[in-house]
């Protein structure tokens, strides 16, 4: 195409058309930046930030930045890599994070993001513990919103996929949270079919389909096997 | 015996449940190789109650639930130069951290504790008292990671961290050439 163009991500060059964000060009040539907001299928947000790039030297998020030709950005750079960590870690201490007893546990994408960016190291964050509801009057789904992160993926996926609007935010600041759209899940026309509902949807263990919790045991889970992303870095191995 | 000493390993569970310990002996035959570089202290696993020198290492296990927690925790890091936190309650507070979460009434712990020991549906408690001898520890208000407690230099991630982790990570400390996790290796569950 005559109108496609090159930027450049750590220095390696990147083939882009003219409309498709940094993310997008870098996916499509192998180069993986994190993200927990972003989903293939969703329309972009830009809200969890975790995929903040310096590009041009200013901090974007490379989910909605557009490429532009001649564009340098830095992505593996020692600063964002800490960056991104500290972000993950914030979520990890601003809900109940208990990963031995979550059922997500091995495919949840938080906790693979903080094994991706290494986050081991003893925490100088405070940890928040709200009190948060767990809303299991739904026959076939149970929402435990103490693990919501608030990336809106389920909101996006219910409003624009399955066109229901079953999810949408409440609040403001640090007090914006993930709501339903009634008094609770099961007063929605919410089905576990529902692309909102499916296992892809929510990256951490908020949105549980019933029965199936533990079908794939820890160990064996996406997780285990491989780095988040990795199946994006070997597209073009 | 040639060449320099050998190093003083000391470990204790706190709010644990063992499983991190029982990954210590996990190691299975590479304990044997660990064996000749390290001596333990102060352990479960040399039944030894108090220090009999400074540790070289002080490996934790649990959080902090009650104030016997807080003073086992303190005595480690007066006697030790580096606390190592094991496993996913002594760093974040684990499956005992539970309780911080759910209690958020005006008198949580004395909830918990009459819900345990008196109110819940199972219980067959003749006293109908919280236990409450002197010799009990105080429990605190809320379960705390290790590193709100005390300073923590390193942390090994997992519930429980295999064997194969635990022993890596104590050979490279212990030749001073730690530089961190493979990302592949952590596992927080």
């Amino acid at each position: 195409m005559s109108d496609a163009f090159a930027f450049t991500i750590d220095g390696v060059e990147v083939p882009a058309r003219p409309g498709q964000t940094i993310m997008e060009a870098a996916d499509a040539a192998g180069i993986y930046i994190p993200r927990l907001c972003d989903h293939e299928g969703l329309r972009h947000q830009g809200g969890c930030r975790v995929c903040t790039v310096k590009a041009g030297g200013r901090s974007v998020a490379a989910c909605t930045q557009p490429a532009a030709p001649g564009l340098t950005v830095d992505s593996e750079t020692l600063h964002i890599q800490a960056m991104r960590r500290d972000l993950v870690e914030m979520l990890f201490h601003e809900g109940n994070h208990l990963c031995p007893i979550c059922e997500a546990s091995g495919n949840c994408e938080l906790q693979a993001m903080a094994y991706r960016l290494g986050m081991t190291e003893p925490t100088r964050f405070p940890w928040l513990e709200p009190c948060r509801p767990v809303d299991a009057s739904h026959p076939d789904i149970a929402l435990d919103t103490n693990r919501c992160i608030s990336c809106g993926r389920c909101i996006r996926a219910s409003q624009d996929v399955d066109g229901k609007g079953v999810f949408g935010y409440v609040g403001r600041g640090i007090h914006r949270r993930v709501a339903v759209n009634g008094p609770d899940l099961a007063h929605t026309d919410a089905a576990v079919t529902d692309f909102a509902m499916s296992d892809e949807v929510c990256p951490v263990g908020c949105i549980l389909r019933k029965g199936v919790g533990f079908s794939v045991p820890i160990g064996e889970r996406d997780f285990d096997h491989k780095l988040i992303g990795q199946d994006i870095e070997d597209r073009h191995k | 015996m040639t060449g320099a000493r050998k190093l003083r390993i000391a470990t204790v569970s706190l709010a644990g449940c063992f499983g991190c310990h029982m990954a210590l002996l996990d190691m299975d035959e590479l304990l044997i190789g660990l064996m000749e570089k390290v001596e333990f202290d102060r352990s479960p696993l040399t039944d030894m109650k108090t220090f009999t020198r400074r540790a070289d290492v002080g490996i934790i296990e649990g959080g902090c639930c009650n104030e016997e927690n807080v003073h086992v925790l303190q005595d480690f890091r007066r006697n030790c130069d580096v606390l190592v936190a094991l496993g996913q309650c002594a760093i974040m507070g684990g499956l005992p951290a539970m309780r911080n979460a759910i209690m958020h009434s005006d008198d949580p712990l004395r909830e918990c504790l009459e819900e345990a020991y008196i109110s819940g549906p199972y219980i067959r408690n003749t006293t109908h008292h919280v236990p409450n001898d002197p010799v009990l520890p105080l429990v605190l208000d809320r379960v705390y990671a290790s590193s709100e407690v005390v300073r923590i230099d390193h942390q090994i991630p997992g519930c429980a961290p295999s064997g194969r982790l635990i022993h890596d990570t104590l050979v490279s400390l212990l030749a001073g050439r730690f530089h961190g996790f493979d990302p592949h290796s952590i596992r927080f569950d």
